[in-house]
């Protein structure tokens, strides 16, 4: 549906209201609340606004694509932090729907925005689509012989991003891997270093260079759902 | 250098606003002593050390609080922990002195130390590797040279010959009544069997194991085991860095099981500790037991897959079994070199000196409780009781005697077979029944103690009850399998 900027803003901030587990009031977004309402994407109660379920998947959506279009930014067109929220807010609403599944492929299906704060998956992220051209992918997902710069990391749990530092497999080093099988091998600047596919996985490289994924066999698990 | 008093130190790290903003906050909070600049201390509470907090706390009072809250209200700022953004500054502070001071390479490492190296990181080519340096280090060295040549120096003429004798006439002469001096020279005496065992055969067969340890450990071959073995591990609930425990477990148990503090979580360390104690044959028996299946390889073969097979099984189920995360493993791969001799001779002294320390008084130890239990009848009593599993498992009754030693001494049990063996007691098939049941059995007394101390007495004493049960239920499969297929 067709809504305006103002009102997909809205949707924004009641997800993240969400997400926080806050509620949501705010008296400057009158008129988007109240376009809202007539779409029928929230409903209000009492002194406050919640999303009803069409509202939800609709906010989701919107959340997704303001999300990955910051990694978009960030990691590929270099853009500066402080601008990335601002530039965001208008480039989200170009991408339609549609483009931002083949964004979140390029960017090899990023679980999480510059900010920290997670990106919904779309049905690409499930089926775990490769697109023909790859800027960014995580080490499990690359082959023996592929280098880049780290362009972010997505630790499962923090204490692994201490180990990652500790390499010295930190955002804008050099990397390359040399070896998948028995164990993911890489190379980081002068250091070698042999990691299992879980840590392989949280770290995200932009490809220097990109080739087009060559069709692999899965050995089990490569990456968390 | 000048005397005169430390000025502000040239190089600084700079971190991102917010960060040294909270820092020149928490600076005139902190009045206590602390050993470290105000300014260090701040970092850390920053990056959350706990140890530094509990001294803050302990030192600043009702300034605590506010420390505190300076800490959690520059948390938000960040998408990531304070730590990472900390580490992030530090590594480009570093970058740029190196890339003012120091240039890479220009030529990467070529010629046969980087093939050799990266050949031992693919299993085709590593696991012949593996198996050569299993041959000559262990089998060759250890098994032959140092087992073998070195105990029978030791033992046969050093203490049978010269040591024992003497000794046993000068204590008799001093202690005449058999009860004192059967405690120091008797059969399982303090000296003839205590000492005689720690000096005269473990520490050579150790100090072997050790030597080449410490080689392969200098070269960097190890960590290049650990990747490729992690997915074999992984399955029994470890990572590619318990390869280093368990390797050393080929050595001496009890030193490995010292070793598993490596291992990061308690997890870990509890399923190596057991697999430790269930089916890692130490330096001392393996040694016996090649030494006696050497002229039957279907035996050795047999022996190797049951012992192997149950390894596999029980890492596999305590894995299953064991709550807890499952374990991470990242290692650096050093690049591959020569040895140096004087990292080799100072690591192997070091674990010398720490075996000498810790393991020896536990042999000596166990000759005072063998001396206690023969004199109280516990002995004798102990020994009846294991003809009952002893017999169900097909083998005769004097084998009972064998398995009680290999309590105390691992290769005094398998000895004992061995004689029995000789003397016509034991068929072929029982004396392989009896090895794999040996194997199998309680860790001897020094691995023991040392399993209380590191995993608690209750866990311990908990893989104990298991273990003792369950390497006789596999002597009984084994014993009722090899019945079916030979007779």
């Amino acid at each position: 549906m067709e809504l305006s900027e103002r009102a997909e803003e809205a949707l924004e901030e009641l997800w993240l209201a969400e997400e926080r587990g806050e509620s949501f009031a705010s008296a400057d977004a009158e008129p988007a609340v109240a376009e809202l309402a007539a779409a029928g994407l929230v409903q209000r109660r009492e002194d406050s606004v919640s999303l009803t379920p069409v509202g939800r998947a609709e906010a989701r959506a919107v959340t997704r694509r303001h999300r990955l279009a910051e990694r978009l930014l960030a990691d590929v067109l270099d853009v500066r932090p402080a601008a990335v929220e601002s530039v965001a807010c208008r480039f989200e609403h170009v991408l339609a729907r549609g483009i931002d599944d083949k964004v979140c492929a390029l960017l090899g299906h990023p679980k999480s925005c510059p900010h920290g704060l997670p990106i919904p998956p779309g049905p690409c992220c499930e089926d775990n689509e490769h697109s023909p051209v790859r800027l960014v992918a995580s080490l499990a997902e690359m082959e023996p012989g592929e280098q880049g710069r780290i362009a972010y990391l997505h630790p499962r749990e923090r204490a692994t991003l201490d180990k990652l530092m500790a390499m010295g497999a930190v955002p804008g080093a050099a990397i390359t891997l040399t070896q998948r099988f028995p164990s993911f091998v890489l190379q980081v600047g002068q250091t070698q270093v042999a990691v299992d596919s879980d840590i392989a996985s949280s770290i995200y490289v932009r490809l220097a260079g990109s080739a087009p994924p060559r069709r692999r066999r899965r050995w089990g698990r490569l990456q968390r759902g | 250098m000048s005397t005169e008093a430390p000025t502000e130190p040239r190089t600084r790290v700079h971190y991102p606003a917010p960060i040294e903003a909270a820092i020149a906050r928490l600076i005139p909070l902190l009045h206590g002593e602390y050993g470290l600049s105000a300014r260090a201390v701040a970092l850390l509470l920053l990056q959350g050390d706990a140890e530094v907090e509990r001294l803050v706390r302990a030192q600043e009072g009702e300034r605590a609080a506010a420390i505190a809250g300076v800490v959690a209200e520059i948390e938000p700022a960040f998408s990531g922990p304070l730590s990472y953004v900390i580490g992030l500054a530090r590594q480009a502070a570093a970058d740029r002195i190196a890339g003012r001071t120091a240039s890479p390479p220009t030529r990467t490492r070529g010629g046969f130390a980087e093939w050799l190296g990266r050949a031992m990181m693919r299993p085709l080519t590593g696991l012949p590797i593996l198996l050569i340096v299993i041959y000559f280090g262990l089998y060759q060295f250890v098994g032959v040279f140092g087992a073998g040549t070195l105990v029978n120096l030791l033992e046969g003429t050093l203490f049978d010959k010269h040591i024992n004798p003497w000794v046993t006439a000068a204590v008799t002469r001093v202690l005449p009544w058999p009860v004192a001096n059967s405690l120091f020279v008797g059969e399982y005496g303090l000296f003839t069997m205590g000492l005689k065992y720690a000096v005269a055969i473990i520490l050579p067969i150790v100090t072997t194991f050790f030597l080449v340890f410490a080689i392969i450990e200098d070269t960097g071959y190890l960590p290049r085991l650990a990747l490729l073995t992690d997915r074999v591990l992984k399955r029994v609930g470890l990572s590619g860095r318990a390869v280093i425990p368990m390797v050393l477990g080929f050595g001496c148990d009890t030193m490995a099981t010292m070793v598993t503090r490596v291992l990061e979580t308690t997890r870990e360390r509890v399923i190596a500790t057991l697999l430790l104690a269930l089916a890692i044959p130490c330096s001392a028996q393996l040694g016996v037991i090649l030494a006696l299946l050497a002229g039957w390889p279907a035996g050795l073969a047999i022996w190797a897959g049951v012992v192997g097979l149950v390894f596999l099984l029980v890492g596999y189920l305590a894995a299953k079994l064991m709550p807890g995360q499952p374990a991470s493993f990242y290692i650096e791969i050093p690049p591959l070199r020569w040895p140096a001799p004087a990292n080799v001779l100072v690591k192997t002294y070091t674990r010398l000196e720490w075996y000498l320390a810790e393991v020896l008084p536990l042999f000596l130890f166990a000759s005072v409780l063998i001396w206690v239990g023969q004199l109280t009848h516990v002995f004798q009593w102990a020994v009846t009781v294991f003809t009952y599993p002893v017999q169900w498992i097909g083998l005769p009754r004097p084998a009972a005697v064998a398995f009680l030693f290999g309590f105390f001494r691992r290769d005094y049990g398998a000895a004992g077979l061995y004689d029995l063996a000789q003397s016509g007691g034991l068929t072929p098939p029982q004396l392989l029944v009896a090895m794999v049941t040996l194997t199998l059995f309680l860790p001897c007394v020094a691995q023991l103690l040392m399993m209380s101390k590191e995993r608690g007495w209750r866990t311990a004493l908990a893989m104990a009850a298991f273990i003792v049960p369950f390497a006789f239920g596999v002597g009984f499969a084994l014993n009722a399998t090899l019945r079916l297929l030979r007779i």
